[in-house]
């Protein structure tokens, strides 16, 4: 496959993890490091910049890109401000944009989210919208700059694997820029599933975070996204609705 | 249409026979499935569930850690004022109480806070009696301006209030409510209490109010021990849809304050035991997947720490039910007895043994209007 590119910045992992639900920072620490992942995302509500904290301590920032996300946000105001004092504080540039007015499904609002990565984009940050598998919001989003696009596979933390496999494929073939798999992988299949189908990278964090060895489970989710894209670059044959000979079956004539 | 509208359509004698005339195989055929509806709740909750206890113990476990995770959020109460005008008969604060009354000065309650922020917390709920001369609107927005500087979520439980006064707390950073109908019963509520709190609909309505003025967490409670708890938590529980369908964008919370059998302090009617207990956290965990469970000291430190990870998502710490109990060592008549005295450092030591982290923020001001 070729390298991913994410606003010019190559990644050697198409893992990426998120750092909610962990049991301590040392266990997130062990986990991220058996990902073999490069990016990780912290939500900016649970950390506070203005001392130390314990989550963003455990992150070693020197190996892994760390973008802060919006959750809990539930309008683009509130990402928008969310997203500028984190970067007062931090200096980090990238953000992810997560707009969820809903705190049972954590689905995000379309209409929010756009507004506010085109607030964001002017204001010269790196914007990766979590979206609904919506392949013309994703294109909206495109247009308006977006770095990347990360529609759901299903709901945050629900562990159902890919639901949305018929948007996933429009929203894949139609992107100009990467697109990033995020929520609903419960199991390194589903991993290698969005892999398979073309996605750039998958992002997971409950799967990980609460299985009852992290440190395992990152490592497992680790090998099947590296196993999707071995199978990738060995060129894997189209599903057939009929079955067909693995030998030639006319071989014999001259 | 309003709560009040949808609890006096609800066929209570339905409920209590769902709960009373259930059986095993009733029990059963629910634990066996996946996913649990507001329906099964009173199979849940009745006494033929009691015997699998430690089956809804497992489920309400897995389902724990799917949506919250290895985390535990801490909160603390700051009493600002035990001054009321209400007679509840259950209450430390009841005005025919002779006891010495206190309203801590906007300075004082700020130094109370200071001390909490300092030993972590910076989710802050202020407690307060009833009583709108002594402890006004005012009192409250000027004290919320100046914490909302230093803490990440400010809630309140105090009297309810009107839409409007809700608007302008909401305005000095308050961003929760808790606020507990203590009875569905409305009968036995009328029993219970005298002075405004004896309206119960005002009450019972107060949580939309508080939504409608902008408040993004709505918690709810029934004073376990008051009435049959079985109906008392059902009503709850429909109160928690109700909520969550009409006020779609606020996150609902259900506390579980329970009244205990103590020399010198008021018998309940209708003792909860702490089995009980535990059966009612898991049933809701059940139906109620996403609602923030809350344990306060009220419980001993034993219940708590095996409550952790298994229903309850939420916790006090290290709690004062006095005004001025934490800096300023002040020995004013307190609300409810404290069981688990702990310091919150050691709580959260507890926890961390139990390999769950503890959470101290978990809310950022910057989802606050008006914040820049």
């Amino acid at each position: 496959m070729k390298p991913l590119v994410i606003a010019d910045r190559t990644f050697g992992s198409r893992l990426f993890i998120g750092t909610g639900k962990y049991p301590s920072p040392l266990v997130l620490s062990q986990a991220l490091e058996a990902s073999g992942s490069e990016l990780v995302t912290v939500a900016l509500r649970r950390v506070s910049f203005e001392e130390k904290d314990p989550t963003v301590s455990a992150i070693d920032f020197n190996k892994y890109l760390v973008v802060p996300n919006t959750s809990g946000a539930q309008n683009a105001e509130e990402a928008v401000r969310l997203a500028r004092l984190a970067r007062a504080a931090s200096g980090l540039t990238w953000i992810k944009l997560e707009v969820t007015p809903d705190p049972v499904y954590l689905l995000p609002d379309p209409y929010e989210t756009l507004q506010a990565a085109e607030l964001l984009i002017k204001d010269e940050f790196v914007v990766l919208p979590y979206i609904h598998a919506d392949p013309v919001l994703a294109k909206r989003l495109e247009e308006a700059g977006c770095a990347a696009v990360m529609p759901l596979g299903s709901p945050i933390g629900s562990a159902r694997g890919i639901k949305t496999e018929e948007f996933l494929k429009i929203i894949i073939e139609q992107a100009q820029v990467p697109v990033v798999v995020d929520a609903g992988l419960g199991l390194p299949s589903h991993a290698a599933r969005a892999i398979e189908l073309g996605a750039d990278a998958v992002l997971v964090n409950t799967a990980v975070a609460v299985a009852r060895d992290p440190v395992k489970m990152a490592h497992a989710f680790r090998l099947a996204v590296t196993s999707a894209e071995a199978a990738l670059d060995a060129g894997p044959i189209d599903e057939q609705e009929k079955a067909s000979p693995s030998s030639p079956l006319t071989g014999f004539l001259e | 249409m309003s709560f009040i509208e949808v609890l006096t359509k609800t066929n209570i004698s339905q409920i209590a026979d769902s709960i009373y005339h259930t059986s095993e195989q009733d029990v059963k055929q629910i634990l066996a499935k996946n996913h649990f509806s507001i329906s099964d709740f009173p199979v849940l909750i009745s006494p033929d569930a009691a015997p699998f206890l430690e089956k809804m113990a497992t489920i309400a476990r897995s389902i724990t850690l799917l949506r919250f995770g290895k985390a535990m959020r801490l909160y603390a109460p700051l009493y600002v004022s035990n001054e009321c005008v209400n007679a509840c008969v259950y209450c430390g604060f009841n005005i025919r109480n002779t006891l010495k009354r206190r309203t801590l000065t906007k300075a004082e309650a700020l130094t109370e806070a200071a001390r909490l922020h300092a030993e972590g917390f910076r989710h802050i709920l202020l407690v307060s009696g009833e009583h709108r001369d002594k402890v006004p609107l005012a009192y409250f927005e000027s004290l919320a301006a100046e914490l909302s500087q230093k803490f990440a979520a400010i809630s309140i439980e105090v009297y309810p209030m009107d839409t409007k006064e809700y608007q302008r707390l909401a305005q000095c950073g308050v961003s929760g409510i808790a606020i507990y109908q203590e009875t569905y019963n409305r009968t036995l509520y009328k029993t219970f209490h005298k002075g405004p709190k004896a309206d119960f609909i005002y009450r019972l309505t107060a949580p939309e109010r508080a939504a409608e003025a902008g408040f993004r967490e709505l918690g709810l409670g029934a004073l376990l021990g008051l009435n049959d708890f079985r109906i008392d938590m059902t009503c709850t529980a429909l109160h928690a849809v109700y909520l969550m369908k009409k006020f779609w964008k606020a996150h609902i919370a259900i506390s579980f304050p329970r009244l205990r059998k103590a020399a010198g302090a008021y018998t309940p009617p209708a003792p909860v035991s702490e089995r009980e207990l535990a059966q009612i956290i898991f049933a809701l965990r059940m139906v109620l997947p996403d609602v923030d469970l809350v344990l306060s000291t009220r419980e001993r430190s034993v219940f708590r720490n095996g409550m952790a990870g298994a229903g309850i998502t939420r916790m006090s710490a290290g709690s004062k039910t006095n005004p001025g109990g934490y800096a300023l060592k002040e020995n004013s008549l307190e609300q409810f007895e404290v069981a688990d005295t702990r310091p919150s450092a050691e709580v959260a030591s507890m926890l961390q043994k139990k390999n769950i982290e503890p959470v101290w923020k978990d809310f950022d001001r910057s989802f606050l209007s008006g914040s820049s």
